[in-house]
């Protein structure tokens, strides 16, 4: 019986995660893989990088996300090479259209998908020196639950979950708010809907999402959890455009719709959880 | 407790024979000392001489192919001892990142083994940890693997267990335990209870044994806190979203189809909701 109590107290992985983030950390996660993680991710990076904010995007899904293309850069140095000791840190870290810094997995990185401790320690060694550096940094983090996507997740004080209103991606992103809430004790959770088809289909979506948390996960536990919906990216050619061409698309046409809900969900962000640029 | 499936996997070294004729004397090796290992089957009431009809290799063989039968077999209960359990654990992790197999593991512990040992004694404890592993291995199917994990902790791992099932069976499985009577003496039966944590691996991903393991234990220690003679299962994570959850979470759909798409410029909106 103490064996038991002993272990579960040391418990040897959750010990190597001390980190307390001292920037603004901000992982973008969805539940299902294409609802625009990585969208969210360099453009919000540029909507804020925009307003004065230093700002780096991290390619959390270590190699297997698309930031490369988003950003149509493809580097020689990558995270890869700083978690093997072929590069420091500050070699890897490039500045991306958009006037923000990105720091690239590489596909040598897809040897890590699995979450080993020595996966955990450079991560953490990554992390522990980004942060100090920027106002704030987002984690582009794999769609699902992997341990890797978790494990990112769990060093971010804020999590902005991505979905589109379509059943599946709604489904993955209860699933994956479930899991935040039951593994990491999150209770605020902030939801940005991509491609949202009419104005304030993105907060009834949400509302839902709350409804549904309430009555089934709630319910069984101690605590509330909160999710805040920090706003709709609309429908856009531009996206499209964007991608197609290779274009960062808030310094393409930042004026879209959809830059300008990026630009209003960056301000959202600074009116909550990121200090005004001084 | 051992599949010959397991054994199968490992290749052993042949070595190679030059003598033709069956021999009971290893004359090729003359330098080769089986003694140690000889004792140690001979202390596991196998037969460790050479047999008439056996080669050398054929012997040799049959001598490491025992050894290593040995290295994995807890000597008490007879079940697969830790590292059994945990090369077994290694590869049904790599059979679920590319299958997507749901596989549940369960750290079951005796509760309050401790009082049992310094109540009735060791030999006492013993008999009651030999009872519940005889226990365990009946209720399990074949293609499962229990072992000792250590002390009064056992693991179970069972392949292809369906998430709807897992409760379910550890629970059947902390009943029949508790349904036992371990007799000691002729005036002596005990009656010892165990708790149960299982957790299954994550699907279609490829884990550690340490996080697999730590989920469990969690379940586990989560039973020993709720009282004990219980079970606690962590429910995978990509399958805990109930029919009746998606009915509520779709409600909004139903909506958005009596207002089928709107076309125009209302579509197209920079309006956020904050």
């Amino acid at each position: 019986m103490n064996d038991v109590l002993d272990s579960a107290a040391q418990n040897p992985g959750a010990a190597q995660v001390p980190l307390r983030p001292l920037g603004k950390v901000l992982a973008v996660t969805s539940g299902k893989g294409g609802v625009g993680k990585t969208f969210v991710s360099a453009n919000l990076a540029a909507a804020l990088a925009k307003r004065g904010h230093k700002v780096l995007v991290l390619d959390a899904d270590l190699g297997l996300a698309n930031l490369d293309v988003v950003l149509n850069l493809y580097p020689k140095i990558t995270l890869h090479d700083v978690f093997t000791g072929k590069a420091t840190l500050e070699e890897a870290i490039l500045p991306a259209p958009g006037g923000f810094s990105v720091l690239l997995a590489g596909s040598g990185m897809v040897e890590y998908s699995r979450l080993t401790s020595e996966v955990r320690n450079e991560f953490l060694r990554v992390m522990n020196s980004l942060v100090p550096n920027y106002d704030v940094v987002i984690l582009d983090t794999g769609a699902g639950i992997s341990d890797v996507v978790l494990f990112a997740v769990s060093l971010a004080s804020e999590v902005l979950m991505v979905a589109t209103p379509e059943p599946t991606s709604l489904t993955d992103a209860y699933a994956t708010i479930k899991v935040l809430v039951g593994q990491q004790q999150r209770q605020t959770v902030r939801v940005i809907i991509n491609q949202a088809t009419r104005p304030g289909s993105g907060a009834a979506i949400t509302n839902q999402l709350q409804q549904v948390l309430d009555r089934f996960v709630v319910a069984g536990l101690n605590q509330p959890i909160r999710l805040i919906h920090m706003g709709d990216i609309p429908v856009d050619p531009e996206v499209r455009q964007a991608i197609m061409r290779r274009q960062l698309m808030m310094q393409a046409t930042p004026g879209c719709p959809a830059g300008m809900a990026l630009t209003q969900i960056a301000r959202n962000l600074e009116e909550s959880v990121i200090p005004r640029p001084a | 407790m051992f599949s010959t499936g397991f054994f199968a996997r490992f290749h052993y070294p042949v070595l190679k024979s030059t003598v033709a004729p069956p021999s009971t004397s290893l004359i090729d090796l003359p330098d080769l000392r089986l003694d140690n290992a000889c004792a140690l089957l001979e202390h596991d009431a196998r037969n460790s001489q050479p047999q008439r009809d056996e080669s050398p290799t054929e012997y040799l063989q049959r001598v490491i192919d025992s050894l290593c039968e040995l290295s994995l077999k807890d000597p008490l209960t007879g079940l697969g001892n830790r590292r059994h359990f945990l090369s077994a654990l290694e590869r049904q992790i790599e059979t679920v990142a590319r299958s997507g197999e749901s596989v549940l593991l369960l750290m079951l512990d005796i509760d309050h083994f401790k009082s049992i040992n310094d109540t009735h004694g060791h030999l006492a404890g013993d008999q009651v940890l030999r009872t519940i592993a005889h226990c365990l291995a009946r209720c399990v199917r074949p293609v499962d693997t229990v072992a000792r994990y250590g002390g009064e902790e056992f693991a179970i791992i069972l392949p292809n267990c369906r998430p709807l099932f897992g409760l379910a069976l550890a629970e059947r499985i902390r009943r029949a335990v508790a349904e036992l009577s371990v007799a000691v003496s002729p005036l002596l039966t005990i009656q010892a209870t165990i708790s149960i944590g299982g957790a299954y691996a994550p699907e279609w991903v490829r884990s550690t044994t340490e996080l697999w393991i730590e989920r469990a234990d969690t379940q586990l220690y989560r039973a020993k806190a709720n009282g004990r003679n219980q079970a606690c299962i962590d429910q995978p994570q990509e399958l805990s979203v109930s029919a009746e959850e998606k009915g509520l979470l779709f409600s909004h759909l139903a909506t958005d189809n009596a207002n089928p798409f709107e076309s125009g410029q209302d579509n197209v909106t920079n309006r956020v909701n904050a």
